[in-house]
């Protein structure tokens, strides 16, 4: 690769050089191929700007997921992680012992998923409408505004364990802040609750990962809200409409282009979220807060079973890109209706 | 020219990335031991100490020492436990890591699996010193039985009760118990005012994993027949997990709040701070001292062993430890095997075990007057008499998730008040049992 790459321009300036003494004879042919390199090169110049990217891009996020594809086929053990192209063949297995909802592997693995979903739907939804009201009450100007808006940030800007270890020790049971108020303070409770076991961690997760996500809907909203322009409310408010009106028939329709972008981000983000549950939980999550990511890591790393667990992410992958592909479809076909 | 300049730009670029991703494979494969060369060696070391500065502190005079004997370095990176594993994965995987590597001698055999380690034959043991001079328990969680073990014991250690000698005292309780009788009713004089029996790491796997083995021992259990086969759900098992779920639900000695407990310190800390009078633990020692605890404020004693007529083993404890393995990748064979010899030596055993509360593996470090103590006595007699090794199989870290996770959700449902039945734990049991991929 490296030969031929030198070797082709290089030829090109031997033959099309500008600057050296013209060939003795043929000097018409010799002026015509130095303007069909030229052209050559004015075409491949584009392509060959974006070859240590797209080189990297392959390296970076293709052969990896080549590989993960690869390793879903195989019996990746212990026994053969030296030496993969010794482990044998699994065919489809690991994806029959994936989606065999009938076995223990598939129903574990059914249960974390509907978990999963109904954690993202509710943080999504909850997220946005956090963002939403943050980025429309703090449309106006009034004094602290500044302050306010940095101050919701900062969950977005904190180092991710930071924050989380923080959330688990407000959470323990015997010792947590939130235990303390509710329990000590308020009396709202005989016996102290868990948190980070059992039904409650549910909650817990959904809470901790909306504290996380939020602010990047508040930021995204926001920026969206300055691009709305003021007549579009100044025109409104002549009309007659209320704050009411105005948010749905000026704010909402002119942020769609960027709730699009932002649901299907926060969407994405939160259902592979692997951080938050792991610094929250540990390597094994409780089953009622048994996130796929986790799962997934679970079933691979913990366990030993690689193939496994790439099917999972295999699986994973598909799903995911079936929903991307569904909801930019409903999306875009409704832009273009509107 | 000017035209020509972006091709020129675009060119080397794509030159410098292909020579960057040609020349990573070549670098990294000579800097795999970093400085690589016959002069050094690099070390991964486990966490034993209180933290890993400590651990530097600890094991540096000792490097220096092997450095001027052999002339050959040491590089020494500790690491982490909830790193180490997956960080021996990957340097297995890759066949770039380290020459030496402490692991956990429970998982031993699932790491011999892989093939990842030099296998120490009877001239590499002789070396060492002959399999004589190890302790007998120790040697045998080197790797599956029959195989040439992948590594030598460098560190004992195993479980005991460490009771709080004052409020024993304050209930009128003269000894520690010696049966399981004796304890929960213990426990129960002495859980009162806040203060609570016993603590117990509840959601900590391998906590778990050990405890199920050694109570399922008592009970006259095994979680793998004898072809290799796993069985969790069986009898006896479901019994150990239910006694050891029950000082929560039933004999209520047990703060529920222990159910949450899993990164291997709160109930040692509860300990500490007297909210509890026992605990179930390996070499406590070092912590209970950084903690402000003398051996004149507790005791230690065996785990409670069943009546020898109930037909259980006499069990009471896994036998825990450190291994000191030597991967075959090693660029430094030699020298690593060197350095393994020189661990297992027995100064360097004396110095280490004694800095860490651990016990020496070898017999001959014991005539050091550090290891007359009460505590390491009793020890010396449960690894001696009553220890047992985990299951030797190379899926044996599958069964401490599994079985620790099953644990995890079961003392969950205990904490909350939910029913603890032979129904319910066997469930739980069946379902991991399930998820063996034997």
């Amino acid at each position: 690769m490296v030969v031929s790459a030198t070797s082709r321009p290089g030829g090109g300036r031997g033959s099309g050089d500008p600057g050296g003494p013209p060939p003795p004879s043929g000097a018409g042919r010799g002026r015509a191929t130095a303007r069909l390199s030229v052209r050559l090169r004015r075409l491949g110049l584009p392509y060959l700007l974006i070859l240590p990217a797209l080189l990297l891009e392959l390296l970076v996020h293709l052969i990896p997921m080549v590989i993960g594809i690869g390793m879903s086929f195989i019996k990746l053990t212990q026994f053969f992680i030296r030496n993969w192209s010794a482990a044998p063949f699994a065919g489809w297995s690991n994806y029959h012992l994936a989606v065999d909802f009938n076995g223990p592997v598939g129903r574990a693995l059914l249960h974390s998923f509907f978990v999963t979903v109904t954690f993202t739907v509710i943080t999504v939804a909850l997220s946005w409408f956090l963002g939403m009201a943050g980025a429309v009450l703090m449309q106006g100007e009034f004094r602290g505004r500044g302050f306010l808006r940095a101050l919701f940030l900062v969950p977005y800007a904190l180092p991710v364990y930071a924050g989380v270890i923080t959330w688990s020790f407000l959470l323990q049971r015997e010792s947590g802040l939130i235990n303390h108020v509710l329990v000590d303070q308020l009396h709202l409770f005989s016996d102290k609750p868990f948190w980070l076991i059992g039904q409650n961690s549910f909650f817990s997760i959904v809470v901790v990962s909306l504290w996380r996500w939020w602010p990047f809907a508040f930021l995204v909203l926001m920026a969206g809200l300055q691009n709305i322009p003021q007549d579009l409310y100044e025109a409104s408010s002549i009309d007659g409409a209320g704050w009411m009106r105005q948010l749905r028939s000026v704010t909402l329709p002119m942020l769609r282009p960027v709730n699009q972008v932002l649901v299907l981000v926060l969407f994405l983000w939160t259902f592979n979220d692997f951080n938050t549950p792991y610094v929250l939980f540990g390597k094994t999550a409780p089953q009622e807060a048994d996130l796929i990511s986790i799962h997934i890591y679970q079933s691979s790393f913990v366990t030993w079973n690689f193939g496994t667990g790439s099917a999972m992410s295999v699986l994973l992958l598909l799903f995911l890109l079936l929903v991307t592909a569904v909801y930019l479809l409903i999306t875009s076909r409704r832009r273009s209706d509107a | 020219m000017l035209t020509r300049k972006p091709y020129v730009f675009a060119v080397a670029g794509a030159l410098m990335f292909a020579a960057a991703a040609c020349g990573g494979s070549n670098d990294s494969s000579s800097s795999g031991s970093a400085g690589g060369g016959s002069g050094s060696i690099t070390y991964w070391a486990s966490n034993q100490g209180t933290s890993l500065e400590s651990d530097k502190q600890i094991l540096q005079p000792e490097l220096d020492r092997f450095t001027k004997e052999t002339g050959i370095k040491v590089n020494l990176e500790v690491v982490p436990w909830s790193d180490l594993l997956n960080r021996i994965l990957a340097a297995a995987t890759s066949g770039k890591g380290p020459d030496v590597v402490n692991i956990g001698n429970t998982w031993s055999a699932s790491l011999q699996a892989t093939g990842a380690f030099v296998p120490l034959d009877d001239t590499q043991l002789n070396a060492l010193g002959g399999k004589a001079r190890f302790l007998g328990p120790s040697l045998a969680a080197t790797g599956a039985p029959g195989q040439p073990p992948v590594g030598a014991p460098l560190y004992s250690t195993a479980y005991a009760l460490y009771y709080n000698k004052h409020m024993f005292k304050d209930a009128g309780i003269a000894d520690p118990p010696k049966t399981w009788d004796e304890l929960v009713a213990d426990g129960k004089k002495l859980t009162k005012d806040g203060k609570w029996g016993l603590a117990v790491e509840g959601a900590s796997v391998s906590e778990n994993a050990h405890m199920i083995f050694t109570l399922g021992q008592q009970h006259g259990g095994d979680l793998f027949d004898s072809s290799g086969k796993s069985q969790f759900d069986s009898p006896a098992n479901v019994a150990a997990v239910k006694q050891y779920l029950n000082f929560i639900a039933s004999d209520k000695i047990t703060n529920p709040s222990d159910a949450a407990y899993s990164n291997g310190t709160e109930a040692l800390q509860d300990f500490i701070g007297g909210k509890a009078a026992m605990v179930m633990w390996q070499s406590a020692s070092g912590t209970l001292k950084t903690g402000g605890m003398t051996p004149d404020d507790y005791g230690v004693a065996p785990i409670p062993l069943p009546d020898p007529s109930s037909g259980g083993k006499q069990v009471d404890s896994m036998v825990g430890g450190i291994n000191i393995s030597v991967f075959d990748s090693a660029a430094n064979k030699d020298g690593a095997l060197k350095f393994v010899k020189f661990m297992t030596s027995k100064q360097t055993q004396q110095d280490l075990n004694k800095a860490y509360g651990s016990l020496p593996t070898v017999t001959d470090a014991y005539d050091d007057p550090a290891f007359q103590t009460p505590e390491i006595k009793t020890y010396q007699q449960i690894l001696g008499n009553t220890a047992a090794p985990l299951p030797q199989v190379a899926n044996e870290s599958q069964f401490e998730t599994l079985v620790g996770n099953a644990m995890n959700q079961l003392f969950a449902d205990a904490a909350s008040g939910k029913p603890i039945t032979d129904e319910t734990v066997k469930a739980k049991l069946t379902e991991a049992n399930q998820q063996m991929t034997n």
